[in-house]
């Protein structure tokens, strides 16, 4: 039972990694060792993908872009999604269902509709090319993911607290930051790690609302295309260095994420 | 019960002001294009439905609609059985937790373009691994020619893809169930089949309809997968309801008619999602 389980966690974590190490392999070979033949692993490894990513101004300027807004929209998602979230927990209002499912229709909404609306909207009040249009965009699928999530981790804390604070003359914003918010620290970090997943993976407003000065780690990746073909190098290099911030958070809520959304009605 | 009171719009107030800035306006903009004809910003006729009724009599929208339909389907019957599978074969204790959560999100974290590429290089027959392997065991395998080579090759990326993601969400689920049920389905003599079928699965009822709900929103949803990967073709094989949308949006800048468009697809998701969420909701109400 056990050895049969194990096997299937291997065989399914190879299926995982093969296309992973594929692109590091490619990462670290020539471009024309990767269109010569297929090679298990390079015969010459070299450095020089990652040597353009780290000194070409727009290559690592591109990265910059991307963190900047992932963190800015993590940040507003969350500073949003709190208070909403603990509404939805702990209350009932006019049309909260309605409310709810709205929000959640708005993470149904297929990014292609709103290309042309988005890039005309921000045009409009002057954010277009600026990292706040993409972290505020993306804000659209983002923050109905926290609210939905956040919500499943409050309700499993008990109401016995909030009155319990309440009388013992704790005030609203008093009670939520230094008692509340210390207990869901879990569903806190998961909200994170997701709403940080869905941002930086994010291709198709990312480059519509931007063009120059804000341009994002994946459409730079777009433009690896030159007269030459496409320099596959340094894209799989890219995409290897696109990894790695994913790879802290993922790190970081590793516990959180183990012991579970599953509280709660999430 | 929870307590009945209004004044809990003013948590709510913030979310509300800032999705409908980013939802209600832009939504707003096409269905204003979706009633008009507009040749530039100034020259602009009012055409009342005459786009939903071109879009809904159009072959490319009702051919992209059914391939999305079995492309969505499949992605479900994979990816939802398949996740619950790694997730009960997932490690309970030790190093091996972190280790495989780790490993396991690492492809939810490539951004979606890069996606494609690594596919895209693969399943190539001269230079990529799988398509090499297939083509050695006289498979004739080309995901650029053949569509059901295209169709097979979508659909492992996605499962590639994503069944981390319900893996993930059903295994913090199953953390949540107390060892008590378990010694006590052991004192039972349970079998591991009566185990999953009434302890495990009902637990993981609410993490089942995030997944499902999610998997089915981003596969309905899917763009830059398959553009990199196929482009759409072979012909339009693999050519989804974004990419016949962005195709004439962008491509042919056919404003009135992509609007039209997106909110007939808009309408399609809210309807087989809020039946979804009816459906699995629906006993919480009642409780």
């Amino acid at each position: 039972m056990r050895l049969r389980k194990s096997l299937v966690m291997l065989v399914y974590l190879l299926f995982v990694l093969v296309p992973i190490y594929w692109l590091v392999n490619m990462s670290l070979k020539s471009n024309r060792e990767i269109l010569g033949g297929l090679t298990l692993w390079p015969a010459a490894p070299t450095l020089d993908n990652y040597r353009v990513i780290f000194t070409e101004p727009t290559w690592y300027a591109s990265y910059l872009n991307s963190l900047s807004y992932v963190s800015m929209n993590m940040l507003i998602s969350l500073l949003v999604a709190l208070p909403a979230a603990y509404a939805f927990s702990r209350y009932r209002f006019l049309g909260d269902k309605h409310m709810f499912f709205w929000l959640l229709t708005n993470r149904m909404a297929p990014p292609a509709v709103f290309l042309l609306p988005f890039f005309q909207l921000y045009s409009a009040v002057g954010l277009f090319d600026t990292p706040i249009a993409v972290a505020l965009a993306h804000c659209l699928f983002n923050v109905p993911l926290a609210v939905w999530i956040l919500e499943g981790f409050m309700s499993s804390v008990p109401k016995e607290i909030d009155e319990t604070a309440y009388i013992d003359g704790y005030t609203f914003p008093k009670f939520f930051v230094r008692i509340f918010l210390p207990m869901i620290r879990p569903g806190i970090g998961v909200t994170a790690f997701f709403c940080f997943m869905f941002s930086w993976v994010e291709l198709l407003l990312a480059r519509t609302l931007t063009s120059v000065d804000a341009k994002p780690i994946v459409s730079q990746m777009t433009r690896t295309v030159s007269a030459s073909g496409i320099d596959w190098g340094v894209l799989a290099a890219a995409g290897v260095v696109a990894l790695l911030p994913g790879i802290a958070v993922i790190y970081f809520v590793r516990n959180h994420v183990a012991k579970g959304f599953a509280l709660g009605r999430v | 019960m929870k307590p009945y009171n209004n004044k809990a719009w003013w948590l709510v107030l913030p979310v509300f002001v800032l999705v409908a800035f980013s939802a209600i306006i832009p939504m707003m903009t096409v269905v204003n294009y979706s009633v008009q004809d507009i040749f530039d910003p100034s020259t602009r006729y009012f055409v009342g439905t005459e786009w939903y009724r071109e879009i809904l009599a159009d072959p490319r929208l009702h051919d992209s609609l059914m391939r999305q339909f079995v492309y969505s389907f499949c992605v479900l019957a994979i990816e939802v059985p398949l996740g619950i599978i790694v997730a009960l074969s997932m490690p309970r204790r030790g190093l091996g937790v972190p280790v495989s959560l780790i490993l396991l999100s690492l492809p939810l974290l490539v951004p979606w373009n890069v996606v494609g590429t690594i596919w895209q290089i693969i399943g190539r027959e001269d230079i990529g691994l799988y398509g090499w392997i297939l083509n050695s065991l006289g498979l004739d395998y080309n995901y650029a020619s053949n569509p059901r080579d295209a169709w097979a090759t979508v659909l492992v990326m996605d499962v590639w893809h994503w069944t981390s993601l319900v893996a993930l969400l059903c295994y913090s689920g199953l953390r949540s169930i107390p060892d008590v049920y378990y010694q006590a389905a052991r004192i039972d003599r349970a079998s591991s089949w009566a185990v999953f079928r009434y302890i495990q699965l009902p637990k993981l009822k609410n993490v089942l309809l995030i997944a499902v709900m999610l998997r089915f929103m981003d596969s309905f949803m899917i763009y830059t997968e398959p553009f990199v990967l196929t482009g759409g073709g072979p012909g339009t094989a693999t050519t989804f309801l974004s990419q016949t949308l962005t195709q004439m949006a962008l491509g042919q800048f056919d404003l009135g008619r992509a609007a039209a468009f997106s909110l007939i697809y808009f309408l399609i998701i809210l309807l087989v999602t809020w039946v979804f969420y009816t459906a699995m909701t629906h006993n919480d109400n009642k409780g």
